[in-house]
Order: structure tokens, then sequence, then C-alpha cells
């Protein structure tokens, strides 16, 4: 992860006084900063590691019930056979894992976990990547917002930012996610609960890139762009969307990237606490949860935990690579 | 100094008027714009079974059909003076604080609260002292030999702490330390037992979830640590230091650690006051009686006061521990006090 950060290709092209002096033209040609970044993200092997597990699981979830076809079973299947009915656990030892079950079989009911941990990423992925893109769209709104204007705007957001930082997110969440009715907003069953959980995570954590923005903006708005920009008679308007949103792109990016891990977490937390998407819909919390009943089947809170571990590291360990890509100065 | 402090009274005044709107928000408005009729609502206060006249009746007393701006006055007031709920089957009293009135267990829900709050606390204490030892430690020791195996060593276990989610690994931590193996030596979940009736016994029911717990934090607090120190170990005023010949301890506790605490003390207070208002996962992994146990099993039973009580509660504690890191700000950093 502190791979040094060089001038990007230095082995493999010329060295520079042969470029300055003509011997190879096609070096000279200037790259773009996003060229610049790729270059650098590209040699990052851990950031393409987590960038890899990302699209495969992205497949996985997009895939699903092709994968589940051929390898597992419907994943709200019952398989009472395989389980042992006086003890509810799995009747063949390592909780029933063999090629038919790849996961083996959850205790009571014998639904393929395998299955479950499949259809489970898709849950988890599409709040997490919504709820990032709503919290992305109202930070950096408002942060631009603030940073732009300043004076009492700013002061009435930051101070909104403060709050909402401050409060016990989880708290107000499971209250939030609890009070709600079964139908509500002409919605209703898993898609009510992912709007709603799109909603609260969405809600509580644009703070985070709200922050950056501003604080970006505010040094942005400074600079000798925006001032001639001004001069050439240039409106708020354009100002903020031609001169300062695509400088701000990188780190709306960056951080963007490193709030889905979290809102992965925040997800499968409130599934873990039984105020997320309602079972019998796989939630690799909703899964925790009732793992921590039959704590004699490990397995049983293996793989969906596991299943957690991988994504979140994965996004993480690619949304620092994109850091270290973008703005070498953070290390 | 006493012009900074009764600001930051006045912000903490105001702060927790903004919570109560919120949490009168979640708990009267939502469900409202949800779309659930005043008898809908008070029908959750007076349990399932009653009947439609009753729930009725029991909205009418309740006051769920009055303009909101009564209805928040009303709950205000009770959380300040007390309140009395009239719903039908009697006169139900609560006294101040009213934090919240169960109409299933029939028991106003602070007493509950002061019952939880020294298990949350306990938890929390632990922890944070393992935290901060560990973060702070390995943190400061991965930036001075940044680059190091050691440094990426620490950084990655770091990474892998702050990505795993901890109602798994309390459930891995029961599952290896605590059921049934030859090796198990902890507690299992589920049990407590107060620091004055046995130290012993209490430190060994909480040694897997205070370790668990600070692992969390102790990843996060190790990259911030790092980060800040790889900051200010760069600064001029280091260079100064070891100029002047300060030993190097002196010159890494003293003048570099000591800048790069100030974010780490922000990030703990806010980290500390959230935790007491409900260690909601650790408790519920290890089915610890504390606040965050508390409301998550109000919630699964529907008893929506116990929640908004216990919603209270940790607003308020976010807000002392906001209010104490600014005074220990102005305390550290007299440029605080004075701007």
């Amino acid at each position: 992860m502190t791979a040094p950060l060089d001038v990007p290709g230095s082995a493999t092209e010329p060295a520079p006084e042969a470029v300055l002096a003509g011997a190879d033209r096609k070096a000279i040609q200037g790259r773009s900063l996003g060229q610049i970044a790729w270059m650098r993200l590209k040699r990052d092997k851990v950031a393409m590691a987590g960038a890899v597990v990302i699209v495969v699981l992205i497949i996985v979830a997009v895939f699903a019930p092709l994968i589940v076809n051929l390898f597992g079973h419907p994943p709200l299947e019952f398989h009472r056979e395989k389980i042992d009915q006086s003890t509810l656990v799995p009747k063949e030892p390592f909780g029933g894992i063999s090629w038919d079950f790849l996961f083996g079989v959850e205790p009571q009911w014998g639904r393929d976990i395998f299955s479950r941990v499949v259809y489970g990423a898709r849950i988890s992925l599409l709040i997490a990547f919504l709820a990032t893109l709503l919290s992305t769209v109202i930070g950096t709104t408002l942060g631009v917002i603030a940073g732009y204007f300043g004076g009492f705007v700013d002061t009435l957001i930051s101070r909104a930012m403060d709050v909402f930082l401050a409060f016990p997110l989880l708290v107000f969440a499971i209250a939030l996610a609890g009070v709600v009715p079964d139908q509500a907003f002409g919605l209703s069953g898993d898609t009510l609960r992912v709007a709603l959980l799109v909603f609260i995570i969405g809600f509580f954590s644009w703070p985070y890139i709200g922050r950056i923005v501003r604080g970006q903006t505010l040094s942005l708005r400074e600079r000798e762009f925006v001032d001639a920009a001004k001069s050439l008679g240039a409106r708020s308007p354009y100002i903020i969307f031609r001169e300062l949103l695509p400088n701000l792109v990188a780190p709306i990016l960056i951080y963007a990237t490193l709030l889905i891990p979290t809102n992965i977490l925040f997800e499968a937390a409130l599934s873990f606490l039984g105020v997320g998407v309602r079972p019998p819909t796989p939630t690799w919390g909703g899964m925790l949860a009732e793992a921590a009943r039959y704590y004699t089947v490990p397995h049983f809170a293996l793989f969906p935990g596991l299943a957690i571990f991988i994504t979140v590291l994965a996004f993480n360990l690619f949304g620092d690579g994109l850091r270290d890509a973008l703005d070498p100065r953070g290390r | 100094m006493v012009t900074y402090i009764i600001r930051r009274l006045i912000g903490a005044v105001i702060m927790l008027l903004i919570v109560s709107m919120a949490t009168f928000a979640i708990f009267f408005l939502v469900p409202q714009i949800a779309g659930a009729t005043p008898e809908g609502m008070a029908s959750r206060y007076v349990g399932r079974t009653a009947s439609a006249e009753t729930a009725k009746l029991a909205a009418e007393r309740l006051g769920f059909n009055d303009p909101l701006i009564v209805q928040y006055g009303r709950f205000v007031k009770g959380v300040v003076a007390g309140a009395e709920y009239d719903y039908g089957p009697g006169v139900e009293k609560c006294p101040a604080p009213c934090l919240g009135y169960s109409f299933i267990t029939r028991q106003p829900v602070f007493p509950d609260l002061m019952n939880r709050l020294p298990v949350t606390f306990s938890l929390a204490i632990g922890a944070a002292v393992i935290w901060l030892l560990a973060g702070v430690g390995i943190g400061v020791l991965s930036a001075l030999r940044r680059g190091s195996f050691f440094d990426r060593a620490a950084m990655t276990v770091a990474l892998a702490g702050v990505s795993l989610p901890i109602f798994f690994t309390g459930l891995v931590s029961l599952l290896v330390f605590a059921y049934g193996n030859p090796f198990s030596w902890a507690a299992q979940g589920g049990h407590y037992t107060t620091f004055l009736d046995s130290p012993v016994q209490w430190a060994y029911n909480l040694i897997l979830p205070w370790v668990t717990l600070a692992f969390l934090f102790a990843a996060t607090y190790a990259r911030l640590t790092r980060a800040g120190m790889l900051e200010t170990m760069n600064e001029d005023y280091i260079r100064t230091a070891r100029a002047k010949g300060l030993g190097e301890r002196k010159v890494i506790v003293k003048h570099g650690l000591r800048g790069a605490l100030t974010p780490i003390i922000t990030v703990f207070g806010l980290d500390f006051g959230l935790l007491i208002g409900g260690a909601v996962l650790t408790e519920s992994a290890y089915s610890l009686p504390g606040l965050g146990k508390y409301a998550v099993d109000a919630i699964t039973n529907q008893d929506l006061p116990k929640v908004m009580g216990v919603t209270l509660l940790a607003a308020v504690f976010v807000v002392i521990a906001n209010l104490i890191v600014d005074l220990l700000y102005a305390v550290v950093d007299p440029r605080v006090r004075l701007a």
C-alpha cells in the first residue's frame, strides 16, 4: 500500500535527454490527469486485486439466478431431509458441505447457504451503491453550495453536517427502520425495505462527502481560473458546473468509493439487528443473526461473515489505491 | 475563557433541541408521513390486541389528532416536567425526566435506562482503554518505522480490522474462546456482574467484548495516529527540537505525539459518547444487557417508547461528550479559547 509513487513509466521509456533530442517523438505526447492516475492505479497490485474482486462480486450479484441454477438450489427451498429433526443441525459432518451444497446447509430448514450468500450479495451491493449515490448527490450539492457561497449559508450547512456527524446514527437508524409500517409510500415488501434502507443510510452518511467537497470548494474558489472566469463575466452556475465540478471529480470519486464499504457494513448491521430487509429474503447480516443461535454449526456464520469481510476489504483496498493514484500528496 | 464556555453551553442546548426535534420526527412524524393513521399509531401504544374502539379512544386521549406543534410541545414538556397518560384503561404517571413510557410493560422507561447504563458504560470504558493504548501505540510505531515490515503488517491488520463487522468477530470470538471446546476460557455471552459485586468476575465476563470492540476501534485509531504522526514528524519544530539536542524519546512523545493527538481527542470524544449511548452491535453479539440491547429488544417487540428513551439518552451523551471535548480543546490549545 505504501508503494513509492514515482513518475509513471520509467523503465520502458527512453531517457529524458533522448526525448528532448527528439529520439522518440511519440513519448512527448501530453497525458491527461486521468491517464496518469490510471497508470499509477494499474501498477498498484493490491488495488487492482481489490478491483478484480469487486468486478467478480458485481457479476455474481447480477447473475445470481444463473449461478444458483448451475451450482446450487433456490435460496428459499427447504431441504429438511438434510437436517436432524431432534437437534435441528445438519446430519452430515461439516454442516453438510458437499458438491451438491457448496457451503453446506442451514440448520433447521436446510436451505442452501451458497445460494443465500450469492443472493445476499444482491441486496448488499444494491443498497450500498444506491445509498452511496444518494449521499454523494446530497453531499456534493450542499458541499459546493456551502463552499462557494460561504457566509450564512455555509454556517448553516456546516452546522448541519456537524449535527449529523454527532448523532447516534445506529440507534436513530434502527428507530427509523422500526417505526415505518410494512406498507408505506405505495411500496411494500422488499422494495419498501430496500428503499427505506437506501434513504436512511444515504441520508445519514452525506456529511462525509459534504465536508470534503466543501473544503475543496473553499480552496478552489480562490484560484486564478475562477477569477479569470468571473472577470470574463461568467455567472455562478457556469463557474460551479464548468470550473469547480470538474476539479471536484477526483475527491468525490475517492470518497464515494471509500463510503461504499462503510455503507455495506451499515446495511449488514441493520439486517443483523432485524430492521433491514426482512427474512426470508437472504441478507448477509440476517444470516449472521440466525447463525448466532446455532453456535454448534460454525460454518453457518463463516460464509456470510467472510462474504462481508471480503467485499468490504476489496472496496477499502481499491478506494485506498484510487486515492493514492488520484491524489499522491495524500500519502 | 468564560465567553467561550458560555458559547459552547449555548451550542449544547441548541444541539439538544435539534435532537429532541429529530427524535420527535422519527417517532411521531415519520410514521404519519409513511401513512399511519392516528388510530394505527395509538394501537402501537395500547397493544395490537386492543379493539378499534380502544385505539380510537387512545388516539384521542394521547393527542395524535392534534396539530404537530402541539404534539411536539407536549413531547418536550413530558421530557422536562414529566407526563401523565390517560389513554383509556387508566391514568399512568411518568415522572420527569420522562424519556418515554412503555404501554406494554406499563413502566416508565427512564429507571430501566439507568439500570442498563452501567453495563454499557463498563463495556465502553474497558474497550476504550485497550483501543487507545493499542491503537495509538501501534500508530506511533508504524509511523516511526514507515515502510518497515512492522508498519506494513500492522497496517494490513488494521485494514482488515476496519473491514470486519463486529457482529461477525464477536460470533467468531465466542465460537473459538467461549463455547464448548477444550481451549475455551472466556465467559459465554449474556453474563454481566457489577463491578462492585466482584471486580474479577466483572472483568472476566467483559474481556471478550472488550477485546473485540477494541480491535475494531484500535484499527481506526492506528491508521489515524499513523497519518497524524507522519505529518507532524515532518514539521519544522521537530527538527528544531532535535537540533537543540532533545532525546529522541522526548522529541517523539512531547513534540510529535502531542501534535498528532488533537484530532484523536476529537474522534475519541465522539466515539466514546456514541458508545455510551448504546454499543448496539457489540451488546447484541454478546447478549449483554446494556442500552443498545435494550433498544434492539424493544424494536423487536415494537415497544417504541423504549427505543425513544434510548435514542434521547444516547443523543444527550453525544452532546455531553462533544462539550467535554470542546472544553478540553480550550485547555490544550490556547488558540481555541482566544478565537
